[in-house]
């Protein structure tokens, strides 16, 4: 059978099951958008290249399914380097593909040419040229297979506009064979039984989950785990939903805007057992008082992060459910004794909180914690970078994985937005929330048309403070309210959303909370709302920049 | 503490690249590098020397791992091996040096592999030590020109890496 190279990529997508992609066309993808003319693969124009990719990103991190992306060489490559170390950094099954110029130009600073491999290549996790289209379907199914196995994460395929034009006999390729790349699934058994030992063994445990527990879907694992030994959970930011957080075990997030129970119960503990997290600096503070007394205890799929940021005593690399299902056949029933009494009276004593008390403006907080009452904490929630994130972070109670969406790693603004278009796009059954800063929305907020075009009832919360609040944050605390740069203007967004054929609202005080949230979930279109907050709130409590977990502001 | 690698990847365009790029990325010293094909066209071989401490040494390992178009690595440091590098020199050498620089490249088992009126070119095999030595004890006779291919090394005996 003959077939166009763009012909096979398409039918090889069909055969991964992708459903959706996200792209924009240009000149040497013309070929691959002509077959796509005729496939069934729905196809999601956004308004910019990044917008396509968090989008992918976003709709992978709510299905667990491969986000999918295209874009066109050159300029519509390099637009993509954003989502791509985003995805990377967060450990995101992605397979981008993008256009390229002519084999016979290649290297020859063509009209359009960016050597997109190059540039990628310490941000994907690998990358293919395809030189001949006769390899087209061997290497689209090698993409997908990189991208959603072992440590997950974006493959870039770039494809000379001559090679998805070129036909050629088609033939299905055979197994994949990567003699490079075998991940590890089952936890050595030597390794499991001394950690089960461990665990037998610790008088105060606790458990730091991490995303990799979302990734390999392990999270009722996790919690048979936990209530087993009876170990206090804290997760990371790119954990939360792994443990659900209104759990009596829960401890909520940790590390820098983490809890005080959980950073405190962290530094007392003898035993950690890491699972699927990364010791990232903002976790760990000052690494020598990170856990200072615990033995640990670190699984994870990926072998580099065990030894990378701290010592750790009991190392098992393999597949985060499959180890801890190794783990509890291994284990026995725990009781709860004084360390959980201690647990307990340090939540109590210092939960996460605001001041309500002046009452005039809006606290951003408490619209986070009003999203989780509206929603009944059944909403995804994506979030933009800065205070924005971590108040959506600290005041929304989680409970489901792959309903917390953040950029964790790079920490990137104007994510939010697409990323929950990419989630409501591949969970179009649930209330998806982009809780959002005044400054990130503006980096990509040209999406708006591509919520309105595909009717996709998105909800923007803008906590808008007129500040690049979080720089604005540590130039207070750091810089002696030097605010250089920071305060920020915004168009009015209410007018905004109506230019785009959106729902604008505003809420200016306290009471409007809840009744703009109510009407925003009812409408059937993509609603921005301007929540007009306190200007200069701060997110508490908070581990200075390389300090103790243990000693925090507030 | 200088380490040698023996890593074998697929034969690949790009695989140097991401090696290279890898240890410059992460702050990794590569000492020397030496790569070609091996027996098997679609897998070439790569020594790479690294000059850290065995905490590195992990990372390196693990990381390069990680590259798809790695396929093995061995630390064969510890192992009884055989190492060589070659060396290609050229001397510049009057008529009257000529005779001292030939009695050089006897000592050291080198050969003289071009001769013209005005410089000599010499080529030495063996481990970096040698060479360094005999390279220190040319530098007097002005050396033009010198160019190394970087360590490449075998464990001895039937065993492989
Ligand atoms: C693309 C990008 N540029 C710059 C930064 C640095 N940065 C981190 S938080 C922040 C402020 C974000 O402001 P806003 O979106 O209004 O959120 P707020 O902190 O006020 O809630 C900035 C500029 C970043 N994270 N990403
Ligand atoms: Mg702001």
């Amino acid at each position: 059978m003959k077939l166009s190279g763009a012909q096979i990529l398409i039918k090889s997508l069909i055969e991964e099951g992708v459903d959706t992609i996200f792209g924009y066309p240009g000149g040497a993808v013309l070929p691959i958008y002509d077959a796509l003319y005729d496939s069934d693969l729905r196809h999601i124009l956004t308004r910019h290249e990044q917008g396509a990719i968090h989008a992918a990103d976003g709709y992978a991190r709510a299905t667990g399914r491969p986000g999918v992306c295209i874009a066109t060489s050159g300029p519509g490559a390099t637009n993509l380097v954003t989502g791509l170390a985003n995805a990377y950094m967060d450990s995101v099954p992605l397979v981008a593909f993008t256009g390229q110029v002519v084999r016979s130009m290649l290297g020859r600073d063509a009209f359009q040419e960016a050597d997109i491999t190059g540039i990628t290549q310490p941000i994907t996790k690998h990358n293919y040229l395809v030189k001949d289209a006769a390899d087209m379907a061997e290497i689209v199914h090698k993409a997908f297979h990189i991208a959603t196995t072992g440590r997950p994460g974006p493959v870039l395929v770039d494809i000379p506009k001559d090679v998805s034009a070129e036909e050629v006999d088609y033939t299905k390729p055979g197994p994949i064979s990567l003699r490079g790349y075998k991940p590890t699934v089952k936890g050595n058994i030597a390794a499991v039984n001394r950690a089960a030992k461990a665990i037998m063994q610790s008088e105060r445990p606790v458990i730091y989950a991490g995303g990799g527990v979302i990734n390999a879907s392990a999270s009722e694992e996790l919690k048979k785990l936990a209530e087993l030994i009876v170990a206090p959970v804290t997760t990371t930011l790119m954990g939360l939903g792994a443990f659900p957080e209104d759990h009596p075990l829960s401890l909520g997030m940790l590390g820098m805007h983490g809890t005080k129970a959980a950073n405190y119960a962290v530094c007392d503990c003898d035993l950690l057992i890491a699972i699927g997290a990364r010791f990232d600096d903002r976790v760990t503070g000052k690494v020598e008082s990170f856990a200072p007394e615990a033995k640990i205890i670190h699984i994870d799929v990926d072998p580099a992060e065990i030894g990378k940021n701290v010592r750790v005593d009991f190392p098992i690399v393999g597949d985060v459910k499959v180890v801890l299902n190794q783990l509890l056949e291994r284990l026995e029933k725990k009781l709860p004794g004084a360390w959980q009494d201690k647990v307990k009276q340090w939540k109590k004593e210092y939960p996460l909180r605001y001041d309500l008390k002046d009452g005039k403006a809006i606290k951003p907080q408490h619209v986070a914690k009003k999203i989780h009452e509206v929603t009944e904490g059944k909403a995804i929630i994506a979030t933009e970078v800065g205070q924005n994130q971590m108040w959506a972070a600290q005041f929304y109670t989680y409970t489901r994985p792959r309903s917390f969406i953040s950029s964790g790693g790079l920490g990137t603004m104007g994510y939010g937005f697409p990323a929950a278009i990419g989630a409501q796009v591949g969970c179009p059954n649930d209330i998806v929330f982009d809780i959002a800063g005044d400054g990130s929305i503006q980096m990509n907020i040209q999406e708006l048309a591509t919520a309105v075009y595909y009717e996709l009832p998105v909800n923007v919360a803008i906590l808008n403070n007129g500040y690049l609040g979080m720089v604005r944050q540590w130039q207070e605390l750091f810089y002696n309210r030097r605010y250089s740069h920071t305060p920020i203007t915004a168009p009015d967004f209410v007018k905004l959303a109506e230019a785009y054929d959106a729902e604008g609202y505003r809420a200016e005080k306290p009471e409007d909370v809840e009744p703009v949230l109510k009407q925003a979930i009812e409408s059937s279109k993509p609603v921005l709302i301007d929540f007009i907050v306190e200007p200069e709130e701060n997110v508490m409590p908070m581990v200075p920049p390389g300090g103790e977990i243990k000693n925090m502001l507030d | 503490m200088l380490h040698t690698l023996a890593v074998l990847v697929e034969n690949s365009p790009g695989v140097l690249a991401r090696v290279a790029g890898l240890f410059s990325r992460r702050g990794f010293n590569i000492e020397s590098l030496a790569v070609g094909k091996t027996d098997d066209p679609t897998v070439s071989r790569m020594t790479i020397v690294v000059d850290c401490d065995s905490r590195t040494l992990e990372q390196v390992t693990k990381q390069l791992h990680k590259l798809i178009d790695v396929i093995k690595i061995s630390d064969i440091t510890q192992d009884a091996h055989v190492e060589r590098e070659l060396v290609l020199i050229k001397v510049h050498a009057e008529r009257a040096h000529r005779i001292e620089v030939m009695q050089i490249v006897e000592i050291f088992r080198a050969r003289v592999v071009d001769y013209s009126p005005k410089s000599l070119i010499i080529e030495a095999t063996g481990s970096a030590e040698k060479l360094n030595a005999l390279i220190d004890t040319l530098r007097p006779y002005v050396i033009s020109e010198l160019v190394r291919t970087g360590k490449v090394a075998i464990i001895r005996g039937s065993k492989k890496i």
